[in-house]
């Protein structure tokens, strides 16, 4: 059976960490599962885990009173999950339902934040991985708002529309 | 750049009849058409053209041929209605007649697919253009290496051919779909169509990427693939201009030195990548 230092090792996210901040981290970790349709977390709770995804699906989900809850992202196995662990008020802003039977590596969030401030060496690291991801969300969402497949209201060069 | 194809009908409109016309998904139709003249010429079309499809009395414009003429004469087209001319031809009734000038533009480069692995990444209504290459790859005499196609659509409702889907997949095409937003019960994918490229390994070298959709997606899909490793010279874009006369003679389709309707509408990425970031085009 792999150790929780070898399944952080060969996750995607953490490619290339060096073996002290693997160490380091499998001091947080645990191996879970969760099953089909079950939250794995709730929008107001405390963010206190951060999640890679090993196999299975999860989707993002937010809702309004009133309205049907909205799926608005769903991560895949190589993912992470969990962004609201990293900056205070450490609260979660959406719910995450597994679309099918999960596994992952959890992190004790309390935990990892220490460890990061301890060790910058590791936490950098951390951020480096973090940061490319986070802006490539922060497109997708970008890209999600502007309703690109909607009719846009203009189309063609500016001389077509003048003509 | 290159030329455009062998063209039958330039300047004077052949005459179709509406055989079918079936609403695909809200605001989009489908309608099938028989060519009562040419039929053979008009079989020459290649995937990616498109034809001047006329609205008598109310008007022409580019649509891309969802299906290619056959030797019948038989064509159809994947229409979403959005102003005069659109609704005039998704209005027409079974046994009425449009105007058909064309075939015209360059097409996909199908020449270049035989030994790559081919990935097709469409988004909304671009999956229409892409149909008959993605048919080409899954049932025609293609020497293609492996086929894969990323869709994007806006919610489930807006995915187009859901039952060509499941053909290709069942002919070896390997189908991922996503959707900007869903309601809880979607079991699929959610998020941009460029997501979908990590999940799957790409051979950058050997591959050849077809795109249609969006213009702004068309550029976030170019720039990942070019991110990947995927050569710019290999990465194909089908745009979009109003257009009038369609051959190249009025310049209502003019993108930086090229004429969309004659040069066009597919382009390799290294020829139009520094005018796509370029507003006033
Ligand atoms: C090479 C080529 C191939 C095409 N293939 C297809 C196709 O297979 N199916 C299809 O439905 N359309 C296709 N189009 C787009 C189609 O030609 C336009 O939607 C059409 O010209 C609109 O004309 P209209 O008179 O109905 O609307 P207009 O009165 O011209 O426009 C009505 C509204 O729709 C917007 N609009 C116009 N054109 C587009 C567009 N291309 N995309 C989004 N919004 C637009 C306008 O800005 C306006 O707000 C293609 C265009 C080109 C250049
Ligand atoms: S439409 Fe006239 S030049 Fe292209």
């Amino acid at each position: 059976m792999k150790s929780i230092e070898d399944l952080i090792r060969n996750h995607p996210f953490l490619q290339d960490l060096d073996k002290t901040s693997i160490a380091l981290m499998a001091g947080c970790a645990k191996n879970v599962a969760f099953d089909q349709d079950t939250y794995i977390i709730h929008e107001g709770q405390s963010a206190d885990q951060f999640f890679l995804i090993r196999n299975g699906a999860v989707a993002l989900e937010s809702y309004a009173p009133g309205r049907d809850p909205v799926v608005f992202c769903t991560l895949k196995s190589c993912d992470f999950l969990g962004v609201s662990w990293l900056a205070p008020p450490y609260r979660w802003q959406y719910d995450a339902r597994a679309l099918e039977p999960v596994r992952a590596i959890g992190f004790d969030a309390d935990c990892l934040r220490k460890k990061c401030d301890a060790n910058t060496a590791m936490g950098y690291a951390l951020m480096k991985r973090f940061v490319p991801s986070l802006m490539q969300r922060l497109q997708a969402a970008r890209l999600q708002m502007m309703d690109i497949y909607g009719a846009p209201p203009t189309i063609g060069s500016a001389q077509d529309r003048a003509r | 750049m290159k030329q455009g194809h062998h063209q039958t009908h330039d300047s004077i409109p052949a005459i179709a009849t509406v055989k079918t016309k079936r609403w695909e998904i809200e605001g989009v139709a489908i309608i099938d058409v028989k060519l009562s003249t040419n039929q053979r010429a008009w079989a020459q079309s290649k995937p990616g053209q498109f034809a001047m499809l006329y609205g008598f009395g109310v008007g022409e414009i580019p649509i891309s041929f969802s299906t290619l003429p056959s030797a019948e004469g038989r064509v159809s087209f994947t229409i979403r209605r959005t102003g005069a001319v659109s609704a005039a031809l998704t209005r027409i009734k079974c046994g009425g007649v449009i105007g058909m000038r064309g075939p015209f533009g360059n097409g996909w480069p199908i020449e270049q697919l035989a030994g790559r692995d081919v990935v097709i990444i469409a988004g909304g209504l671009g999956v229409a253009p892409l149909r008959p290459v993605i048919d080409y790859l899954a049932f025609g005499r293609s020497d293609a290496n492996r086929a894969t196609l990323f869709y994007g659509a806006r919610e489930p409702a807006a995915i187009l051919y859901t039952k060509d889907i499941e053909r290709w997949r069942n002919a070896g095409v390997d189908v991922h779909t996503t959707v900007d937003t869903a309601s809880h019960d979607w079991r699929g994918n959610v998020g941009v169509v460029t997501s979908l490229l990590s999940g799957v390994p790409l051979d950058s070298e050997n591959t050849v990427a077809l795109i249609c959709g969006p213009e702004i997606m068309m550029r976030y899909a170019a720039e990942a693939l070019k991110d990947a490793g995927v050569s710019d010279e290999d990465v194909w874009l089908s745009l979009e201009r109003n257009m009038k006369c369609a051959i190249g003679f009025c310049g209502h389709c003019q993108f930086g030195p090229a004429f969309i309707c004659k040069d066009g509408p597919a382009f390799a990425y290294d020829q139009i990548r520094s005018n796509l970031f370029v507003r006033e085009l």
